[in-house]
This record gives structure tokens, C-alpha cells and sequence, in this order.
């Protein structure tokens, strides 16, 4: 079991994932989104190599309506 | 005659620039943009609302990055290091895109730039290859540094962010554009269409709003009022107008001619 924290909030998983595999777990395939991972971004080209592991901090973003 | 709107190389047609907040729903933000005429909208970049209907539709879909040039903002971020994070999270989430409106507050109240973060999240942005759209005070001094650092556009507030007050120091803005070789553009404050025109008739090189369409009873009729100030402030400025004549008043028809004259 691992635990990291999406958007602030901790999420449990049973095993290690890839952030592709996150990204359909959290049924947000095919929006537009944007990672940060402890901080730094991580590019679209590289979510399926991405792993993540426990207690990763994760920012996940859209765009919204704003002035 | 082409008057475009030059931002970081590349040239607009309307000089009335939207944000997208605040609205009823998505089918009122686009007919009101498109009602305004504006070619660059600004968008807010927030947390994913995990576990939400995925058939919900997006702003993105009403809104096609095709048809528009986004701005995305970094509206709520109070340090450097979060405006910096957010638009390099906008940068990924819009495939590389470069274009950014940089705002950093320093007061919940107010709403008013913390002018120091401000100038630390400028200079990161720019060594990173952002194309900086600046909110800032009416400080001609701070706006002369944003420049320096790089910043392809200036965007002093006339009033307080959603106060609609209009144009509070026309005085500094002028000393902004005197100065300022980038585009400078009021951002903050415009309430009603008189506010607009005023901005461009002190030559600012164009306004961007977003509560004073959003919050008009009619917001898609007051952004066609706010296109049309923008570019009647804009022809006025570029017209010049007449001198004002203190003190002394001078008919517009011939003195001659009149009837019952010797």
C-alpha cells in the first residue's frame, strides 16, 4: 500500500503506479491537465515513465474561468 | 489602414483583451467574448476537481485554443514562487505556450501587487522564456524596472481589481506610456465604457476587463459597449483632439451672413 497526496488531499493505492496509470485511475483521460510532482512539472511525454511513489506530492491543474 | 496591436511579436486586431471569470455558465462567457471582439482571453489555473462528472464540459471546449490566444493568469498567488509554479504548470498544460499574465497580490482587501514578488517572479519568467504580460501598481518607477527585466507588456491597475472605479490617477498612467516602449495596457478597475475610452484616449495601447462585462446586467451588450469605447478611444487618441480653449468660446458657424445685417 503507498500513499502520496493529490492536490493536497492523501490518496491510498494498493502497488506503485505510473502517472498514465494515475491519470485513467482518476478518470481523466483525455482532459486537458497539467502535473507538478514534488514541485517540479512533469511533461506529457513522459506521465508513462513516471512513477509514483509514497508520499509524492502531486498538483494536478486545469484551466478554468479567470480574470 | 492596419492599427494592430503588437505583444510579443505577434499582432493583434482588438485591443480589448477578456477574462472568462465570473460568468453564468460557458454559453454566456463565449457569446460575450465574442461579443467583444476580443482575440486574447485570459484563464485561471486551479487544482483538477478529482472524482467530477468527466462528460462536465470545460471552459477549453467553449473556448477552443484554436480560435483564441490564451493568457493564463496567476490570479491568487501571493509569492513569487507560486506565480512562477502556476504558469509553469499553464506552460505544460497549453503545449509549450508562452504567453502569461503575471500577477502577484499582496493583500486579500485590496487585491493590490506586491510589487517586490512581482519583480522576483518577472525576472525568473523572462530567464525562462515567458513572454510576461505584467499587472502592477501605477508606479512609473516599478513599471520602468519591469521593462528593463524584459516584460513584453505593462499592465498598470486604473483602480482596484473588480472595484470598477475607472480610471483613478490618469496622471501616472500617462507618465507609464510616455515612458514605456512595450504595450501598456490598463488591467484592473475599468467599470463602464466611458472608463475604457478614457484609458485609450490617454493612449494606453489597450484595456483588459472582466467584472465590468461579467457583472453588467446585460454582460453580452456591455461587451459590444466596451469594443466600441476601446476603438473610439483609440481613433480619438490617434485623431488628436482639438485644444481645450480656457476661457474663451468660438462659434462653430459663420459670424458672417446673418440676416437683417446692413
Amino acid at each position: 500500500m503507498i500513499t502520496f497526496f493529490i492536490n493536497g488531499e492523501p490518496r491510498e493505492f494498493a502497488a506503485p503506479l505510473t502517472l498514465a496509470e494515475l491519470i485513467v485511475a482518476l478518470e481523466l483521460t483525455g482532459k486537458r491537465i497539467a502535473i507538478e510532482k514534488n514541485g517540479d512539472i512533469v511533461p506529457r511525454s513522459q506521465h508513462a515513465q513516471t512513477m509514483v511513489a509514497d508520499g509524492d506530492r502531486l498538483e494536478v491543474v486545469v484551466a478554468v474561468g479567470g480574470g | 489602414m492596419t492599427d494592430s496591436l503588437q505583444i510579443a511579436g505577434k499582432s493583434y486586431n482588438s485591443r480589448l483583451l477578456v477574462g472568462t471569470g465570473k460568468y453564468k455558465d460557458f454559453s454566456e462567457t463565449r457569446a460575450a467574448i465574442d461579443a467583444s471582439g476580443a482575440e486574447i482571453v485570459t484563464v485561471a489555473i486551479r487544482r483538477v476537481n478529482i472524482g467530477q462528472d468527466a462528460s462536465q464540459p470545460s471552459l477549453l471546449e467553449y473556448l477552443p485554443p484554436s480560435e483564441f490566444t490564451y493568457l493564463p493568469n496567476t490570479a491568487g498567488c501571493y509569492s513569487a514562487d507560486e506565480a512562477v509554479r502556476t504558469l509553469r504548470l499553464a506552460r505544460e498544460l497549453l503545449d509549450d505556450h508562452k504567453l502569461v499574465k503575471l500577477e502577484v497580490l499582496g493583500d486579500s482587501n485590496t487585491l493590490y501587487p506586491n510589487v517586490r514578488e512581482t519583480l522576483k517572479a518577472a525576472e525568473v519568467l523572462v530567464a525562462e522564456g515567458f513572454d510576461v504580460m505584467v499587472y502592477t501598481s501605477d508606479d512609473p518607477i516599478i513599471a520602468r524596472e519591469l521593462e528593463q527585466i524584459g516584460c513584453c507588456a505593462i499592465m498598470p491597475l486604473a483602480s482596484l481589481i473588480g472595484s470598477g472605479m475607472g480610471i483613478l490617477n490618469p496622471w501616472n498612467l500617462r507618465l507609464i506610456i510616455e515612458q514605456s516602449k512595450v504595450p501598456v495596457l490598463v488591467d484592473a478597475g475599468v467599470g463602464t465604457a466611458s472608463d475604457a475610452a478614457i484609458a485609450m484616449e490617454l493612449g494606453c495601447d489597450g484595456v483588459l476587463m472582466n467584472t465590468a462585462i461579467a457583472a453588467a446586467r446585460d454582460p453580452i451588450r456591455m461587451a459590444r459597449a466596451m469594443k466600441l469605447a476601446v476603438e473610439a478611444g483609440r481613433d480619438a487618441y490617434l485623431a488628436g483632439r482639438m485644444p481645450r480653449k480656457l476661457y474663451s468660446a468660438d462659434p462653430s458657424s459663420p459670424i458672417t451672413g446673418m440676416i437683417g445685417a446692413k
